[in-house]
């Protein structure tokens, strides 16, 4: 049995654990709260555009773009979106599995896809597995902004348009709840689930529509990635949060345990104390 | 007299939301004013400063590109980014100001000038509605 001593310098150290991941708690809550009004700030912006392609998707002439259309696909670029660091429960995990997944089950061959990596835990495992990165980017702030990740989001656009990539597939948390957050495969480009919205009113388009289509849809592809990182993000700090109160909840149980062994320990040690003085005092009968 | 809500929209959030008598803006096939009760119309903008209008005043914002969609009683600008005149920040618009200046004259091949051009219009745009 462990000594008094060690059991009660176990249970301080679990008891500043349990300090720490409490706090940890608490600041992924705060950050998950702004994270949810920075999505609701980006809705407004999506929503506009999505209601004014798919306003020209619905317009009688016949319109085509190279984003619209399906090809044949000769190579896959994956944006893979993850955390820079640990402590967030399966968050990492599950889109790297994910993506290992997606990768084992559609390609044979190396050639055949590319990654473009936000998030240091996901690039990590791409550099450490040989699978080709074309694209990185690590430390983006707990609170995007859209200038963060301008650069990436435009160059993987271009991929597409260069048809180094035939098609683009997001892999990310999606935020469900705060105790859940499911893993989205999304396909990016080509563009397919426009959706037929509400036609509420017709335009005029200057100078027309395929002009139009050809600044739109990049401007369009680009949200969509900065909406799933903050989709993301909302998820990493859920997620986060989540497994730091999982971690205080289980502190909580060793401390009580702890202090358990520690009573019968002490008890212990009393109860062989008054056998010894007893003993002692028999012996001097 | 008439008025039209304007609405400056980026990614990260609205911009500005206000009521004007006009919008005057670039668009990529030539300026275009817009008043109360125009035909609604979708156009690309270029990057340039989007001028509102109304009695007592005009504000101006910085717009790097995007659209502009308009309805009989309503504007909206979609935009990658958008700056009203007291929002800049005049010293990193300069600083990218150089910095695009120096890429263009560095004349490396690695060097996308377009890219280049691109951010140097931006940054000179920024700095024109600062200074305006």
């Amino acid at each position: 049995m462990a000594s008094l001593r060690d059991i009660e310098d176990r249970i301080t150290s679990t008891k500043k654990t349990r300090q720490i991941t409490k706090a940890m708690e608490m600041v992924s809550a705060s950050k998950l709260n702004r994270a949810e009004e920075n999505a609701k700030s980006y809705s407004a912006y999506s929503n506009k555009i999505q209601e004014i392609i798919s306003n020209i998707a619905n317009t009688d002439t016949d319109v085509s773009h190279p984003m619209l259309e399906r090809r044949e696909v000769k190579r896959t670029g994956y944006i893979l979106i993850t955390a820079d660091s640990g402590l967030a429960g399966g968050y990492n995990s599950n889109a790297i599995k994910k993506l290992h997944d997606t990768i084992e089950e559609r390609h044979t061959s190396r050639d055949e896809f590319t990654v473009i990596g936000i998030g240091r835990m996901g690039v990590d495992y791409c550099k450490k597995n040989d699978i080709s990165l074309s694209e990185q980017i690590i430390g983006v702030d707990d609170q995007p902004k859209y200038a963060d990740i301008k650069g990436i989001a435009s160059r993987a656009v271009q991929l597409y348009i260069d048809e180094e990539i035939d098609e683009l597939i997001i892999i990310f948390n999606h935020f469900v709840s705060v105790i859940s957050q499911e893993i989205h495969v999304n396909k990016l480009i080509p563009l397919s689930d426009i959706d037929e919205a509400e036609s509420t009113s017709t335009y005029e388009y200057e100078p027309g529509e395929g002009a139009i289509l050809n600044a739109l849809l990049p401007q369009y592809a680009e949200s969509l990635i900065y909406g799933a990182l903050l989709d993301a993000k909302a998820s990493e700090h859920a997620a986060r949060m989540t497994a730091m109160k999982s971690a205080t909840d289980n502190a909580g149980d060793l401390i009580d345990d702890l202090t358990l062994s520690f009573n019968r320990a002490r008890q212990a040690a009393i109860t062989q104390e008054i056998t010894e003085i007893v003993g002692g005092a028999a012996a001097l009968e | 007299m008439k008025t039209l809500t304007v609405s400056v929209v980026t990614p990260d959030g609205e911009v500005l939301v206000d009521d004007y008598n006009m919008v005057s803006c670039k668009a990529e096939n030539g300026e275009l004013g817009i008043l109360p009760n125009h035909i609604p119309l979708v156009a690309p903008l270029t990057i340039d400063a989007v001028r509102l209008k109304r009695d007592n005043g005009e504000d101006i914002v910085a717009v790097s590109g995007g659209f502009l969609e308009v309805r009989p009683d309503k504007v909206s600008i979609l935009a990658r980014s958008a700056e009203k005149a007291i929002d800049i920040d005049v010293e990193r618009a300069e600083q990218a100001r150089k910095r695009a200046e120096e890429l263009l004259k560095s004349k490396d091949a690695k060097v996308d000038e377009a890219r280049a051009r691109m951010a140097l219009n931006r940054a000179m745009n920024r700095l024109n509605v600062a200074n305006r």
